[in-house]
């Protein structure tokens, strides 16, 4: 059917057309160097917002699950923050936070359009990754926990040792697939005007009437976010041999 | 007779409107091993979980070495490290090898400097028939091996007594056996217990005496032989008469 669907589509009238427009040699050569290091910009972003996701997400997460009476007030402002952030289309949120925190007047980083659009991701993200440790930590038995506090551990000491790790471990799957997500969301932030790889491709298409800047800029994408998976199914499949 | 290692006074608990526990009075002796015996529902895990702290009480007090533990001044962690649970589904540490889960909590707690606590996890492993599988994940081995883990895990810190819940109630019958002899060897070398348990047989041999629960009162205490053999109360002739029937004793 594969082999079919291709003839029909090597075949096509317009295929010629299109393997110039979308599969240029001469336009690839000539702006991927440009959206190669407009890229780095998006890796940059990726690495500093998964940071914080993953720290801001687990304290989330930690207050959602925590059993104490007295924290419920700030246990119900994390349920209405997930609420709010999850329930916002990310590109959104990029737009209000970053054109509209600028129109209070600040200066300095907090008016940086790339400052701006990661804080805008974590806060998505964060909230995403949230409920993700929350289903890992609920997943654990309580009895767990009491095993924990038995051999004589502190209630943190038994969160950091007995419930996170295995916690953690059981949301892999789910916590790769917002990293992905994230990856490629980091493209968002062009909508504030920051060249990022997505927008300098953009920028380079629109200029040369050739859409192969936008494959160009697709494939370095995919060159991160595939090995990237890759590599996280072989770590769990050797975490996991040992369990 | 030495002053006890546990009081409990008057010590009673309710889950919602259930009272599970209504005013129990036990004291345990240095060395001392005390079944507690009774139906399911009869308060024995309750109680047991009341003396470790991990359920609170609603009133009474509970005497460690003399010192109150229910008090909401005294920290539970510093009470739980001189005491060792056993719990009934085992309850081991699923994501770390039988040795760490032996050594965790005398290394957490700042107990043991870890060389010794390895060297002790090492040795009594290999004293409960466990030697060769310190590296083992806790689901590679039997019911009856995770069993004799999760008591060598209570007993490595040194506990002032050893609290079992119905450590054999999980485990198929050809695997108790094996159990029971650990729970034996440690009440040889002088560990204080209290054990609650549906191994008649066992509670008879081991324990010095023998508390039946019913309704969460203690109703009758007394030795092995008098309280199995002739039970004073209608409550207890009821339940041993149940479990004879039932093929238990």
């Amino acid at each position: 059917m594969l082999g079919g669907l291709a003839l029909l589509v090597f075949t096509s009238s317009g295929w010629p057309d299109v393997q110039e427009t979308f599969f240029s040699p001469e336009a690839f050569r000539t702006s991927f160097p440009d959206i190669l290091r407009a890229f780095w910009l998006d890796v940059r972003m990726f690495v500093a917002v998964e940071v914080v996701v993953l720290i801001l997400g687990l304290v989330i997460a930690l207050i959602r699950t925590s059993l104490s009476p007295a924290l419920f007030p700030i246990r119900a402002l994390a349920a209405i923050y997930c609420d709010l952030f999850r329930g916002v289309p990310v590109i959104l949120l990029v737009y209000l936070i970053g054109f509209g925190i600028p129109t209070l007047g600040v200066t300095g980083i907090l008016a940086e359009p790339i400052f701006l659009a990661c804080v805008a991701l974590s806060l998505a993200y964060s909230a995403y990754v949230a409920e993700v440790y929350r289903a890992g930590i609920s997943s654990v038995h309580r009895t767990q926990t009491d095993s924990a506090l038995a051999v004589g551990l502190t209630k943190f000491q038994a969160l950091r040792h007995v419930v996170l790790p295995q916690a953690v471990r059981r949301v892999r799957p789910p916590l790769l697939n917002d990293f992905i997500s994230l990856q490629k969301d980091v493209a968002l932030v062009s909508v504030l005007g920051v060249q990022e790889a997505f927008r300098v491709a953009q920028i380079d298409s629109q200029s040369s009437f050739n859409y192969t800047p936008l494959i160009a800029a697709a494939l370095l994408y995919l060159a991160v976010t595939i090995p990237m998976a890759r590599i996280l199914d072989y770590i769990a499949r050797k975490q996991d041999s040992v369990v | 007779m030495s002053s006890p290692v546990l009081e409990i006074e008057g010590v009673t608990k309710s889950f919602g409107d259930r009272l599970v526990l209504d005013g129990i009075d036990l004291s345990i002796s240095e060395h001392e091993a005390v079944a507690l015996i009774g139906a399911s529902g009869s308060g024995k895990s309750t109680l047991l979980r009341c003396i470790d702290l991990l359920e609170e009480i609603d009133d009474g007090d509970i005497y460690l070495d003399g010192e109150v533990i229910t008090d909401p001044a005294v920290n539970p962690v510093s009470v739980r490290r001189r005491l060792g649970f056993v719990f009934q589904a085992f309850n081991l540490f699923p994501h770390m090898s039988v040795l760490d889960n032996v050594t965790l909590g005398a290394v957490r707690s700042g107990a043991m400097p870890k060389q010794e606590a390895t060297d002790r996890g090492r040795e009594l492993l290999d004293r409960f028939g466990l030697g060769g599988r310190e590296a083992d994940r806790p689901d590679q081995l039997s019911g009856g091996q995770q069993q004799r883990v999760a008591l060598v895990r209570a007993f490595a810190s040194r506990p002032r007594a050893l609290l079992l819940d119905e450590v054999t109630s999980a485990l198929d019958p050809e695997l108790v056996g094996d159990v029971l002899e650990a729970v034996r060897e440690m009440k040889d070398e002088g560990m204080t217990m209290i054990i609650a348990t549906h191994e008649m047989t066992f509670a008879r041999e081991v324990a010095d005496r023998i508390a039946f629960l019913h309704e969460g009162r203690i109703v009758e205490t007394g030795t092995p032989a008098k309280v199995m053999d002739s039970p004073e109360r209608p409550e207890t002739q009821r339940f041993l008469r149940r479990l004879l029937a039932g093929g238990r004793i």
